[in-house]
């Protein structure tokens, strides 16, 4: 188990003080301006030494994506922009970080802003993070009033103003096309890419955009070296990561641990271990509600992180950890999900407008079994014409919980068909 | 193109009109925008809006925002019309929504829906007579360790059983504002019991220099 004193959110749970006095105790903010003072190359060489890979759900190396934005750019800002957008079913990471360590978040953006250049930074947070987002302003003015931020931030001579966003309500804003229209003051519709964020981004300008923890855990990298980092987990998986753990487990709880843990280890260690015990598991989503069903025979022995997850065709995702013991219609609680991604698709891509509903609809017949056996295949032909033809990976997101569901639990759905045609054989005519 | 009207069987207002107070709060939050780039000021003041008007945008307070930030009105419709914390018609005093995507439902949120539906004694999408609660279900809240979740105004009621959903409806009728967060008592995001880890920083004066670890 990972030791204490390799956690970088010492104050996840939130029983000390979030404000800048209980963070400095905390280490934070501590000689921020000698990190600084190294310069933008060494910044984003020491993030890519580390290891750290984005923390948002798609796994993409977060000195590379800093290391993409252009250099000199003197005819227009260059902007950081923060995903607080966090709506993943299953996670629940950021808000903690939003709401009890706002100033390693706050730091974090100071970095990562300087190290690629940004005049400005702006923190997008799930409008229904009220409460949250009010502690991260607290934080942000506190920053201001201590000179950390804004101009001349820590004395270093580089300004640089950080503000917030709120959302209102809409999953799709999490894809960060998305958010960056949002922030323009416009529906919520993805862009099509090229170009990207760094070429062309919030207002036309360079713009990158990470996840809430990726920037939160940069400045403890920095301070303690990226081989530090790098030597936690495993390679090209490297460090820690915060995992939420829900569903039917004894204590569902956040937890900072070590890349790589064993997903049993980490729920009997931290979770207080399955409803019924380890073997009452039906299956477990691993990393969010996007990611494919896992089956307990593969969670006896996967590993929490993302080329693990990758092999048995599912993903680390956002590491939100939804567990089910065999009291679940697994049918019903993937059906959920599909009504979830109808609900949240933003209408622009006729695949997903169209498919999503129409797969949710399909799913919601399997649930009771009020469908035709070749309607299976027929369905999952349609996540596959679903999946990879839409701007965004929101079509993706439909597709494979329920590409999941069937991979590992056909039989029960077989078994629902099969029943409610000897039940009612004139109605599943 | 007409607005989007209200389905609600509630008379739409005729006017809105920021309040000075407001007014000023719009100029601190156009301010945190690039000069020209004041549409994106349309969110944060729509959010305004709705607040000033009781929990609901009515068509006018939509006209004032684009009013305010010259933009075309149906630009501001499109926004209104596009998140779902833009409440189109009128809510209760309350608004109860209660989570019901997969992580709370595991956990029995069909069971919070049903108490608060019996309680209320009105269905999902429905307000009370007396105007005092609106119910509905939202998807992922993103609380989901501490599931079942309902978000009540600006707060959430967290670890939610029926008992504790009877207790709060009940308070909130005699106008009081009952605890938000767990309501089982835990802290945050910790296990039930207590943190498997740091637990040199479970009181408020643990210094960093002092954590021991744990293994």
């Amino acid at each position: 188990m990972l030791r204490d004193e390799d956690r970088i959110f010492t104050n996840l749970y939130g029983y000390q003080d979030f404000g800048l006095e209980g963070a400095r105790k905390r280490g934070d903010w501590d000689n921020t301006a000698s990190i600084l003072a190294n310069g933008r190359e060494w910044i984003i060489e020491q993030v890519k030494e580390s290891g750290l890979r984005g923390r948002g759900g798609a796994g993409f190396s977060t000195g590379m994506k800093w290391s993409f934005m252009p250099k000199n750019v003197t005819d227009k800002p260059v902007y950081l922009v923060i995903n607080a957008d966090e709506g993943e079913p299953g996670t629940c990471k950021d808000r903690d970080i939003l709401r009890h360590d706002p100033h390693k978040l706050i730091e974090g953006c100071l970095i990562a802003g300087f190290a690629i250049g940004a005049s400005a930074c702006y923190i997008y947070i799930r409008g229904e993070f009220y409460n949250e987002g009010s502690n991260v302003q607290r934080a942000i003015d506190e920053a201001y009033a201590a000179g950390l931020i804004g101009k001349n931030a820590c004395g270093t001579g580089y300004d640089y103003d950080v503000y917030i966003h709120r959302g209102a309500g809409a999953y799709i804003c999490g894809e960060e096309t998305a958010l960056i229209e949002s922030i323009e003051g416009k529906k919520g519709q993805p862009r099509n890419k090229p170009p990207f964020p760094a070429q062309a981004g919030l207002y036309s300008c360079p713009t990158t955009v990470n996840n809430v923890e990726s920037i939160a855990v940069v400045p403890t990298i920095l301070r303690r070296g990226a081989s530090w980092f790098a030597g936690l987990g495993r390679p090209k998986n490297s460090g820690t990561k915060l995992f939420c753990i829900s569903g039917h487990v004894n204590k569902p709880c956040n937890v900072e641990e070590e890349m790589g843990i064993p997903l049993k280890e980490l729920i009997e260690k931290h979770a207080g271990g399955v409803r019924g015990g380890w073997d009452n598991l039906l299956g477990i989503i691993p990393g969010g509600s996007s990611v494919p069903v896992l089956p307990k025979s593969i969670c006896d022995t996967v590993l929490m992180d993302f080329d693990s997850l990758r092999e048995v065709q599912s993903g680390l995702g956002t590491a939100a950890v939804i567990v089910m013991d065999k009291s679940t219609d697994i049918v019903k609680a993937i059906a959920r999900l599909s009504s979830f991604y109808a609900h949240e698709s933003c209408g622009q891509c006729t695949p997903c407008r169209e498919g999503t509903g129409w797969m949710s609809r399909v799913m919601q017949r399997m649930v009771t079994g009020n469908a035709r056996m070749e309607e299976i295949d027929m369905l999952l032909q349609v996540t596959k014409q679903v999946e990879g033809h839409t701007i965004c990976a929101l079509g993706d997101a439909a597709a494979w919980p329920i590409q999941g569901l069937f991979r590992h639990f056909r039989p029960e759905v077989e078994r629902r068909i099969q029943a409610y045609r000897n039940s009612a054989p004139l109605a599943a005519e | 193109m007409s607005a989007p009207a209200s389905d609600h069987g509630h008379a739409e207002p005729t006017s809105f009109t920021f309040s000075q107070e407001n007014l000023e709060l719009a100029k601190r939050i156009i301010a945190k925008y690039p000069a020209g780039k004041q549409a994106s000021a349309c969110m944060p003041l729509l959010d305004v809006a709705q607040r000033q008007n009781g929990g609901w945008l009515p068509r006018v307070a939509m006209d004032a925002v684009a009013d305010l930030l010259g933009m075309p009105r149906i630009r501001v419709y499109e926004v209104a019309t596009f998140y779902t914390m833009y409440n189109k018609n009128k809510v209760g005093r309350h608004h109860i929504q209660v989570c019901t995507t997969t992580p709370c439902w595991l956990r029995g949120s069909d069971d919070i829906v049903h108490t608060c539906k019996k309680k209320l004694g009105i269905e999902v999408g429905e307000t009370t007579a007396d105007g005092q609660f609106t119910l509905g279900e939202v998807e992922c809240s993103g609380a989901c360790v501490n599931a079942p979740v309902v978000q009540i105004g600006d707060d959430y009621y967290e670890d939610v059983a029926p008992e504790h959903m009877e207790r709060i409806l009940d308070a909130l009728a005699r106008g009081e504002t009952p605890k938000p967060g767990s309501q089982t008592g835990r802290q945050s995001s910790e296990p039930v019991g207590g943190p498997t880890t740091l637990k040199a920083f479970t009181t408020a004066q643990a210094d960093a220099t002092t954590a021991q670890a744990d293994d």
